[in-house]
């Protein structure tokens, strides 16, 4: 039984009790306790099962490394999986459930395979589902997946609200223990701004549990009062409950603060990820304990010491009333006091070496305690709880000695410092004998971009795992402390020495290492790592992703040591030669959601809206995204299809009026004296010759020659040309004109501004536009004085406007531009006075219909990045008399020069209907690889309205010279589409309708 | 002639501090560089002398802020732009320049409360702590452009008019009570 102590507990509060459930079950914790306390508190040691056999799990940690008491927290909305209970804070209706068990976790079925545990050996997967292949896809990954897995992937949207935050600080010191909160106050006096982040919800680290005072003061007042002294800095931010958990090139570091996971549903984000930027960094991490290898070692109530003592000291939680200890170091002793002090029994501390003579050791002699030294653990006895265990010498083969009967062990095989963020961005670690463990190597650290270090370690991190060792190193002596922070690593002093104890006995055989846990989450044994180097597995990093020793959620935390050391010893080689695996972020998992931030719902990404978006949506547009606008695709009406609201829109503005929302067209004012040379450089064509109020069509080609945007360039005085860009293109263009300004032709008086927000632009087009202007009145846009292609400024029905004269559509056709703010009352006058002309809005699939039935190209379509003007028979845009163009010398290629390219032509199908997007034109034969051979396809094509039959542009092989020639289009059904090659231009060749 | 309409037509947020979206406000950009009479043409337009590097100048209702080596952006009252407009133009009349009208092109959103700048702090990678007095800066807010400056006990911050919906509602989120730094 474990069970809740009747005195004690530091960190909880016995007046604030809690409810909450665990698999269905009410249970009741205090405030103060994790939900692993409160579980052990009510005896519910069994928390899951093991990943790959479904065996019965407890709590092994008592922190961000435990492997194995992982929950399903919360439901619905609010359901997170994996969540470690060792840091779950409880709190009052906290609802958690098992995972990784069917049908409960009582009994649980998949446990069979723990029977068929020696028919599933290492690498298993690969050696046992490889054949026949297509069983892989369809039988043996379906069912493994569903074996395995480890929480309920959530099905609702999340509840929470998520946030981000910058922060920037001199010296950010990561972890609140001694060390941590002592390199604060140092940094802090030295007048650094220093942000300090601790994991958990208090401060202390290890040492409140851990020691009885520090220079005589107790542990708690001496943290007290740091911490009050650190939180009076207004150089100084501490921020618990945040974990550093990245570290990454010149002082950038992501930690995870996670504001109200204890109190859901109050309105607060849940997460907050912190996105700092420092000079320096301290880590102060601390250290995790590590298992022993002894068979059995998973059985629930086979606990770290170090997890034993916090659940009895923080929580007063008894993990049973007789606890046995197994050992390779001193501080394991300090959980057989802690468990005595407590009123708890020891009945043996099985010390694996030869003797034992510290300070902790004698005082657990003297408690009375019966240590025994050479002795290990041959195996624990029980099933789903720990019964107790069999004794055997350390040094032999595991012959059992005697036998104790126990609730629980709690077992130290030494201690290996965080050295993560130290290594996360490039520092290396070194092996320390003495420790038996990887210390960060200080004079190899990740540096900053002055080859100064970036990070420094201190505390049980660097290896220093007495407090005399980190106190003499970090305490203020006459204002400084010892070393030099924030750029020197603290060191240790070789007061503690932990001899290697990797397997127990030393010479166990098969059947007890086959029982020996690494990695608990995804049951990797002792015996697996062996298997893999007897199958010829040498490097560390295939080793893990062949057995997954270290893969699992907790990243090896506690198991990458061990399984090293296992894999080293079965080399024959010393562990330093072995290596590591690589530390990469994150340190401990971190939610999506932070990671998302405030990028969900309405704010997942900018939506641009013209300044007639809200009249569009109170229309009922169907929008459609161009870049990020949306912009209306059709404006159904009651009853119609989208396809219907299409044609009816096509064929009222041919027939009457219609109006066409094209603020997002980008407007880029060039300005200069050299603005003429400049466009001329930028388009194919000649812009300098244009004469000021007259409108030219122009392509621009990036250096390679492939086409790149279009748009119609109006000249507004001498030195100024307005130049306009697709929708998308906007941006891009613009930046593509000032990478041109500022860094080739940076002597060119030439200045560039992107207007394209500043005016809202209304096509007015159809038969009766001039008479929806002239009804608005204030300008003469006459044939006469206006005539197409010309551009003039003036007011209509009071509105400052610009008005264009052109057409992409092919009827009689203004743009107008007037100011943005006053864009929306503009398009409701056009409305308005063009209501008795027939006037409708119209969307982007319309503008699309008409220009396709006019031949016009549009960037996208007819182009995809490897299309030149000359395939598109735009050859009457490039100018011939130019010295030179951007794309003019790639275009003058063999390959882009070739007669042999695909060239746009038109299409008629014999059947009348429109071929599919995407279609191929097919050619007779194959190619290498089994393919039908193409010989075109196409790039537009539509049902015209207007001609009432479908209708398409496409490239073919020597298309302009095989008019009248019948080709077959390609269908997903298999089947092909005749069609007759013609010309581009479907609708009113002569342009006699834009013209009147 | 209708009024001119701001983005989001005045909206405002009250949290831990108060979002307000302002204007319409006259805004030129200026563009520039080594010319003579700079100072001339600032100072007829917005009364202001040349802004340092990353500083706004400010004179009552109008300013001019450093925007880039080569460009301006002057700040006045909406309906001053063409007067404005005409006194550069006046001044700059020989010398190369550009100066285009982009009042409309822009939302403006004054950010205010004592804690204001948690708002920008979740939103702006900038180190709040070190803005100097009279700022400029131009940085994004989440995912668009912005530039802010530091006034009358708030920020006031520009964006691009067709993101002024998203920008409010980036303030917004990061505003909600509860949720200071």
């Amino acid at each position: 039984m474990s069970t809740r102590l009747a005195k004690g507990g530091r960190l909880i509060d016995r007046t604030a009790a809690m409810d909450f459930h665990f698999n269905g079950k009410v249970m009741r914790g205090f405030a103060g306790d994790t939900l692993a306390a409160a579980l052990l508190a009510n005896d519910q040691m069994l928390m899951g099962r093991s990943f790959k056999y479904h065996r019965p799990r407890g709590v092994v940690g008592s922190g961000p490394e435990e492997p194995n008491a992982l929950v399903n927290l919360g439901r619905g909305a609010r359901l997170e999986p994996n969540q470690r209970a060792t840091t779950t804070e409880l709190f009052d209706g906290l609802e958690a459930t098992s995972q990784n068990h069917w049908p409960s976790l009582e009994f649980d079925v998949g446990v069979v395979n723990n029977y068929a545990a020696r028919f599933m050996p290492a690498g298993f997967y690969y050696k046992t589902f490889i054949h026949p292949r297509p069983f892989w896809k369809h039988v043996f990954e379906p069912v493994i997946r569903r074996a395995a897995g480890l929480g309920k992937a959530p099905t609702e949207g999340d509840a929470d609200r998520y946030e981000q935050a910058y922060a920037f600080c001199d010296v950010l010191v990561v972890g609140g223990g001694v060390a941590g909160l002592l390199a604060a106050k140092a940094a802090a006096d030295a007048g650094q701004r220093v942000i300090l982040l601790e994991q958990t919800a208090t401060l202390g680290g290890r040492t409140p549990v851990d020691e009885a005072d520090i220079d005589g003061t107790p542990v708690d007042t001496w943290i007290a009062a740091i911490e009050s002294d650190l939180r009076a800095r207004d150089n100084v931010t501490i921020r618990t409950r945040t974990c550093g958990f990245g570290v990454y090139d010149h002082g950038y570091v992501l930690a995870d603060e996670r504001v109200a996971d204890h109190t859901p549903g109050d309105g607060r984000p849940k997460h907050r990820l912190w996105r700092i930027r420092t000079a320096k960094i301290v880590t102060a991490t601390g250290a995790i304990e590590r298992p022993l290898s002894f068979a059995g070692n998973d059985i629930p109530g086979v606990m770290l010491a170090s997890a034993v003592r916090d659940y009895v000291v923080n929580h007063a939680v008894s993990p049973g009333d007789r606890t046995v200890i197994a050992t390779n170091n001193d501080s394991a002793y300090q959980t057989a006091l802690a468990l005595k002090a407590a009123g708890l029994e020891v009945p043996a501390i099985l010390d694996a070496r030869d003797t034992a003579t510290g300070a902790l050791p004698e005082a657990a002699r003297a408690a009375g305690i019966r240590v025994l030294t050479g002795r290990g653990i041959a195996k624990v006895k029980g099933g789903k709880r720990v019964t107790g265990v069999a004794v055997c010498t350390q040094a032999g083969e595991g012959a059992v000695l005697e036998e104790i009967t126990c609730e629980a062990v709690a077992m130290s095989g030494g201690w290996s410092p965080v050295v993560h963020l130290f290594s996360h961005c490039g520092g290396k670690v070194k092996w320390d004998d003495n420790l038996s463990a990887f210390i960060p190597d200080a004079s190899r650290p990740p540096v900053n971009h002055d080859g100064s270090p970036m990070v420094s370690v201190v505390g049980a991190a660097a290896g220093c795992l007495s407090l005399a060792n980190i106190l003499a190193g970090l305490r203020d002596v006459s204002g400084k402390t010892a070393i030099r922070l924030p750029d020197v690593c603290q060191t240790p002093d070789g007061s503690v020495s932990i001899p290697p104890v990797w397997v127990m006995p030393q010479g166990a055989p098969i059947q007890l290492r086959s029982k020996m846990w690494l990695d608990y989450q995804n049951d990797v044994k002792v015996s697996d790592v062996q298997l893999a180097s007897r199958e010829g597995y040498q490097s560390v990093e295939h080793t893990k992703r062949y057995t997954t020793l270290g893969m699992a959620t907790d990243q090896g935390k506690l198991s990458n040591i061990n399984g090293l050391a296992v894999l080293a010893d079965s080399l024959n080689e010393p562990i330093p030669q072995v290596g590591t695996t690589t530390f990469r972020p994150p340190y401990t998992p971190v939610t999506i959601g932070a990671l998302a931030g405030e990028s969900r719902g309405e704010i997942f990404q900018p939506l641009r809206r013209t300044p007639m978006h809200e009249w569009h949506e109170k229309s009922g547009a169907y929008f459609e995204p161009v870049g990020l606008w949306h912009r209306p695709y059709c404006f159904p009406r009651a009853g119609e299809t989208h396809e219907q609201a299409v044609h009816r829109e096509v064929l009222n503005t041919r027939e009457k009026l219609g109006l066409l929302d094209a603020s997002t067209l980008g407007k880029i004012i060039v300005k200069g004296p050299d603005a003429g040379r400049f466009l001329d450089m930028l388009y194919t064509g000649v812009m300098s010759t244009l004469p000021i109020g007259k409108c030219r069509y122009g392509l621009m080609c990036n250096e390679q020659g492939f086409l790149s945007d279009d748009g119609v360039v109006a000249r507004l005085d001498e030195e100024t040309f307005l130049c306009h860009t697709t929708s998308g293109g906007a941006d891009r263009i613009h930046a593509w004109m000032e990478d041109w300004l500022q860094c080739e032709w940076w002597d060119w008086k030439v200045y560039t501004a992107n207007v394209t927000e500043q005016y809202a632009q209304i096509a007015v087009v159809g038969p009766n536009a001039r008479k929806l202007l002239e009804t608005l009145g204030g300008m003469d846009v006459s044939k006469e004085t206006l005539p197409f292609m010309q551009s003039a400024d003036g007011t209509l029905g009071g509105f400052p406007a610009r008005v264009y004269r052109i057409s992409f559509s092919g009827e009689l056709s203004y743009e107008i531009a007037v100011p943005a703010s006053q864009g929306a009352a503009f398009w409701e006058a056009c409305h308005k006075a063009g209501a008795s002309l027939g006037a409708m809005p119209y969307g982007t699939e319309a503008l699309h219909v008409m220009r396709a039935e006019k031949g016009f190209i549009m960037i996208g379509d007819e182009t995809d990045g490897t299309v030149i003007p000359q395939d598109l028979n735009l050859d009457w845009a490039i100018s011939k008399k130019k010295a030179d163009y951007l794309g003019k010398r790639g275009q003058a290629r063999t390959f882009l020069a070739s007669p042999d390219r695909w060239k746009l032509v038109g299409f008629d199908t014999l059947d009348g209907s429109a071929i599919p997007d995407g279609a191929y034109i097919v050619a007779d034969g194959t190619n290498g690889n089994g393919q039908r051979n193409v010989q075109g396809r196409v790039t537009s094509t539509y049902h015209s309205p207007t001609l009432k039959r479908g209708i398409a542009m496409g490239l073919l092989k020597h298309g302009p010279q095989r008019m009248g020639e019948v080709v077959e289009f390609n269908t997903i059904q298999g089947e092909t589409v005749k069609a007759r090659v013609r010309d581009t231009v479907f609708f009113d060749k002569d342009g006699e309708k834009q013209n009147v | 002639m209708s009024d001119p309409v701001s983005a989001l037509g005045g909206a405002s947020y009250a949290g831990f501090a108060t979002i307000r979206e302002i204007g319409p406000l006259g805004m030129i950009t200026l563009r520039a560089k080594g010319v003579k009479s700079l100072d001339k043409a600032i100072k007829a337009a917005v009364g202001t002398k040349v802004p340092a590097v990353r500083r706004i100048e400010i004179a009552g209702d109008k300013a001019c802020g450093w925007m880039s080596p080569d460009e301006y952006l002057l700040i006045l009252p909406y309906g001053g732009v063409a007067d404005a407009l005409a006194a550069i133009a006046a001044a700059l009349k020989a010398e190369h320049h550009l100066a285009v009208d982009v009042s409309d092109a822009r939302a403006v959103f004054r950010v205010e409360g004592a804690k204001a700048s948690d708002v920008l702090r979740k939103l702006m990678p900038v180190d709040f702590d070190r803005l100097e007095p009279g700022e400029l800066r131009r940085t994004r807010a989440a995912q668009v452009p912005a530039a802010f400056w530091q006034a009358d006990g708030g920020f006031t911050l520009v964006s691009f008019r067709s993101v002024a919906g998203y920008v409010m509602g980036l303030l917004q989120h990061s505003a909600q009570p509860g949720s200071e730094l």
